[in-house]
């Protein structure tokens, strides 16, 4: 097969190739690693890319089929991995300074599960440093372009994975969606991006930024190859505390399923007015409208305290990073400065962490522990965990009435490089929608649902279920993603300038 | 596993206030106590004797290799998570219960927030406003010279919490932080469970203060050992104690200020700390001072006190909930299967001797004091009257334990291996001085009792043959003596016993060749 054609071919199809013998795994990666080295001085989605470790797994895959081994659906097909993750092999920065060149001695779970289904590890993805922020602008390496228009930002933090996949660079990519992390940058790219619900997929050497929050989730250029991405990694980790112990929902079954027959869809009416783009609000519209003509009952649903769920967010969530980056003190690994032995050791602490985090971190910690402190706690985090409270009220009671929730992903496409940085507030807006579902911990998907007519670019369409109702999210974005290609006549990644 | 880690190094101005205890003027004791009244509070941390450590998988011997035991969770590299220890909690809950306290049935660890470098995440995970057991007490008993006293000690609670690793201070004089070229961090320690118990303030103790912490600590130590959940060893730091004291005037109603004495690792200087700080509070209040409220380290060598950081300008640990760790939500159920198999508790084990083995006060207290109680009883659960066993254990292998400076327990002899020296003294195989030379070699690691007989050739001579020929021998050596016998002066034949126990160099059953001497001799028993 051409390496145009093999880098054009859907997840799935790459798996199938590759187990019929149509296709080799080293091929497919020689196909994309070419693709990087063509494209990605533009994009500059990877932070680390090890092409002959690369090579080294798609023959190890290769060898096990010429065993006559039965290779799993995604055995041999390249992915992007977000550099928050640990990998053996690779170094893991979180796009941060203060790890620059850490080689951790362990793999994350999720990096264990990618290699165990075959899946072969391109390299590791840039994003916002220890993922906060919106745009991939806060990596300690430089920012990620839009493969939509190159002066744009990717969304973020996983801005990287979803540009690498937007690119072409990569069939799937891994994310992490503390409060939007997946969802945005995939709405803002045209790309699937999944938020399982939290404690379906495991933390095990994801990275901390708020661990009551962070989620791994799939990338993919469509709803089956998310599905077949979710179900690889997911699933119970008994190193995680926090994961949970059941089985994984049917999510693949749901993406080849994609009906909305008789379905409840609800409407969340705070998420819509002021603030929202109005070709984002008026593509969401229209899909709501193709669910309701594939016999989808929709109706709206109020939920009052989704108005304080960014306001919570930035409570909790810095909160908890303040505590969980303390561990970077120069002690164990990373970066040291001042230690030219005139200094103490929490001089050095304070100078290396002086300079290796960037001001958007040093914000979060500070916020953080100010949020934390004695004689601030009840009204700060206290309350915070309040409104959580009363978020996971309107969820369940909408859930009563509905199967699913919908809404615009993010309130605008996506906005150009350096318009959002000196402007936390914002920045922040951009994930208005998504954060919710992470503090509620329940399902929640981004399927593209057409461009703005303003700007020609992607709009993402949330659908949010119940915790461990991971499986109606796939299933309600696979029916709109079939009515909308028949509309469009084709992928909506194929009229992207960097499309194959 | 290996780790980017070892001898980190760290610069040598850490923290260190100026040390302030130099100059404390101390008040007499007795006077101290005519005018003051003191409160006490104990904070005491147990390190588990968990396989594992709290969060991980790790191994927690004792005296490994610095940085052996240790793996990317209780090293804190990015990415790893806590998983707590099923063990450790069911130590926690037994010890709550013993304890006499409440068991929560739902609750949370949290993050205790402060930079050190032994503690690899900064953080501290803990329990702070949720712990797992609350409102106990302990009793304990204290000497006086009226008789014993007993004390009821509450409880606030019990948490579990997880240990620090180790720094040690290289170059400079003293070993501490002030003054030393650079330190370098051992992380086995980090992890390893531990818990903590804080008693409610111990009011009304009058001049009985520093023994009712001692018998306090020590009643705790042996609750622990006796439920099996520690080794409790003090010289290892598997028990420590913080000790607080302040000080109210006699008749008084409002408490003193506190100081807060870190790190006290032997029964003996729980007493002597509470001791000096009961007389440097008096010193400082007589003088119209006031009592800093600070944390001071005890110094071993002189019994006294030094000021380390204040506390006046107090920590913000900015405790939270551990987002990481899911609640500890031990069953009802569960609870009460711990609380019916809870072992025999030192309390109730003393009783219970004291009557089966028809104890005086004394005698009591000296088996309390010797820490001999539990050996007494194993040896006298293998088979060895009560009284033997006292007798060897507060007699011989006391002083035995002292000559070696070592704890009772740790000599190397079993209680099964008392007791067969016992037994064999009873069949008369052994006399009391032979069976010291026995004792003598288990100790010295010869083997079990009936090995050393052996090896050392100590059996008593008792069989007929070979003692009988000594007998005739001594007849016949000392006609005299046997003329008075045949005589009927029976009581002459102990001269005789002496020269039998000369000829088998002490070997000899000394009753039987009495008795084989009187048959030779026609003189009757």
């Amino acid at each position: 097969m051409l390496s145009g054609d093999l880098i054009r071919l859907t997840a799935a199809e790459l798996g199938a190739a590759i187990r019929d013998g149509e296709t080799s795994a080293v091929e497919a990666t020689q196909s994309y690693l070419d693709r990087v080295a063509a494209v990605d001085g533009d994009i500059h989605a990877f932070l680390h890319v090890d092409a002959d470790a690369a090579l080294e797994q798609a023959r190890a895959v290769d060898a096990r089929r010429a065993e006559g081994a039965e290779l799993g659906p995604l055995a041999g097909v390249p992915i992007a991995h977000k550099d928050v993750f640990t990998t053996r092999d690779m170094p893991t920065t979180a796009a941060s300074r203060i790890l620059e060149g850490w080689r951790p001695p362990y793999d994350a779970t999720v990096t264990e599960r990618l290699r165990a289904a075959g899946l072969v590890i391109l390299g590791k993805t840039n994003m916002d440093e220890f993922a906060m922020g919106s745009s991939t602008e806060n990596s300690a390496f430089g920012p990620t372009a839009n493969p939509w228009d190159v002066s744009r930002i990717p969304g973020g933090s996983s801005g990287g994975s979803s540009a690498a996949v937007a690119a072409f660079e990569a069939p799937l990519a891994t994310g992490t969606d503390t409060g939007g992390s997946i969802r945005q940058p995939a709405a803002v790219c045209g790309l699937v991006g999944a938020k399982p619900t939290y404690g379906g997929s495991s933390r095990y050497g994801l990275i901390a930024f708020a661990s009551s929050l962070d989620t791994p989730g799939p990338f993919a250029r469509n709803v089956l190859d998310a599905a077949l991405l979710h179900e690889a990694f997911s699933g119970h980790d008994p190193r995680d505390s926090t994961s949970i112990d059941a089985p994984v929902p049917p999510v693949v079954e749901a993406a080849r399923r994609g009906d909305v027959d008789g379905l409840r869809v609800g409407i969340v009416r705070e998420f819509a007015g002021e603030g929202y783009q109005t070709g984002v609000l008026q593509r969401f519209t229209e899909a709501v409208e193709v669910l309701e003509s594939l016999g989808a009952k929709v109706v709206e649903v109020s939920c009052p305290s989704f108005r304080s769920a960014l306001a919570a967010y930035y409570l909790i969530a810095p909160s908890e990073c303040s505590s969980n980056l303390a561990r970077f003190d120069a002690m164990r690994y990373g970066l040291r400065s001042g230690d030219d032995g005139t200094r103490s050791a929490e001089e050095v602490m304070a100078l290396t962490r002086a300079e290796g985090f960037g001001p958007e971190v040093k914000r979060r910690i500070i916020l953080g522990t100010y949020a934390l402190s004695s004689g601030y706690y009840d009204a700060y985090y206290g309350s915070a965990q309040q409104v959580r409270t009363l978020i996971k009220r309107d969820f369940d009671a909408a859930f009563e009435h509905v199967d699913v929730l919908v809404s615009p992903t993010t309130p605008t496409t996506a906005f150009p490089l350096g318009e959002r940085v000196d402007d936390p507030m914002a920045m922040y807006l951009a994930d208005l929608c998504t954060i919710p579902a992470n503090l509620a911990g329940n399902a929640a998907l981004s399927v593209p649902c057409g461009l703005a007519p303003e700007d020609g670019l992607p709009v993402g369409l949330q659908i949010m279920a119940p915790v461990l109702a991971d499986d109606r999210t796939y299933r309600v974005g696979a029916a709109l993603e079939t009515a909308l290609r028949d509309r469009w006549g084709g992928d909506l990644l194929a009229r992207s300038p960097y499309a194959v | 596993m290996e780790t980017e880690t070892g001898s980190a190094a760290m610069g040598s101005a850490v923290t260190s206030g100026p040390a302030t205890g130099g100059g404390s003027v101390l008040v007499d004791y007795d006077d101290a106590l005519a005018r003051y009244e003191p409160v006490l509070g104990l904070e005491t941390h147990v390190e588990l004797g968990t396989r594992s450590k709290m969060f991980c998988s790790c191994a927690t011997a004792f005296g490994a290799e610095p940085n052996t035991q240790v793996c990317p969770v209780c090293l804190a590299l990015p990415g790893s998570l806590p998983v707590v220890n099923g063990t450790a909690v069911e130590s926690a809950v037994r010890l709550g219960l013993a304890l006499n306290c409440s068991i929560a049935s739902w609750c949370r660890f949290a993050r205790k927030n402060y930079f050190y470098p032994d503690m690899p995440k900064n953080y501290q995970i803990s329990q702070y406003d949720e712990p797992l057991c609350t409102n106990g007490h302990l009793d304990v008993t204290v000497d006086t010279p009226e008789g014993p006293r007993e004390f009821r000690i509450e409880i606030e609670r019990v948490h579990m919490e997880e240990d620090t690793g180790k720094t040690s201070h290289v170059g400079g004089a003293t070993g501490r932080i002030h003054g030393a070229e650079y330190s370098i961090v051992d992380y086995n320690r980090a992890g390893i469970p531990l818990l903590e118990i804080v008693t409610k303030p111990i009011e009304h103790t009058g001049d009985l203060a520093p023994l009712v912490a001692r018998a306090y600590v020590s009643e705790l130590r042996d609750l622990v050992r006796a439920l099996g959940i520690s080794d409790v060893r003090m010289e290892e730091g598997s028990l420590r104690c913080d000790v607080n004291v302040s000080l109210m005037p006699r008749g008084g109603t409002e408490w003193g200020i506190r100081s807060e004495t870190k790190n006290v690792n032997s029964l003996r200087s729980v007493e002597r700390a509470v001791r000096y700080e009961i007389q440097r509070h008096a010193g400082v209040l007589d003088a119209g001072g006031r009592v800093v409220q600070e944390t001071r380290h005890f110094q071993e060598h002189s019994g006294s006190t030094v000021s380390g950081r204040s506390k006046e300008e107090a920590q913000d640990y900015r405790y939270f909930p551990d987002p990481d760790l899911v609640p500890v939500a031990p069953s009802a159920e569960w609870v009460e299967e711990l609380r019916a198999a809870l072992p025999e508790l030192p309390a109730a084990k003393r009783r219970r001797v004291k009557a089966e083995w028809g104890l005086s006060d004394e005698e009591l207290r000296d088996l309390v004091n010797a820490d001999a109680i539990d050996l007494v009883a194993a040896t006298v659960e293998a088979g060895a009257p009560s009284g033997d066993a006292r007798k060897w254990w507060l007699n011989e292998l006391s002083r035995r334990a002292t000559e070696n400076e070592v704890e009772l327990a740790a000599l190397p002899i079993t209680p099964a291996q008392v007791a067969r020296v016992i037994a064999l003294v009873a069949e008369g195989a052994l006399t009391n001085k032979l069976a010291r030379q026995v004792v003598e070699g288990v100790l010295a690691g010869e083997g079990d009792p009936d090995q050393v007989v052996e090896a050392r050739g100590l059996a008593v001579v008792s069989d007929d043959s070979a003692l009988g020929t000594a007998v005739d021998e001594a007849i016949a050596a000392n006609p005299d003596v046997a003329e008075k016998i045949r005589g009927g002066k029976v009581a002459a034949a102990g001269a005789l016993v002496g020269a039998v126990m000369k000829a088998t160099r002490g070997q000899a059953d000394a009753g039987r060749a009495r008795q084989l001497i009187l048959e030779r001799l026609g003189a009757g028993g």
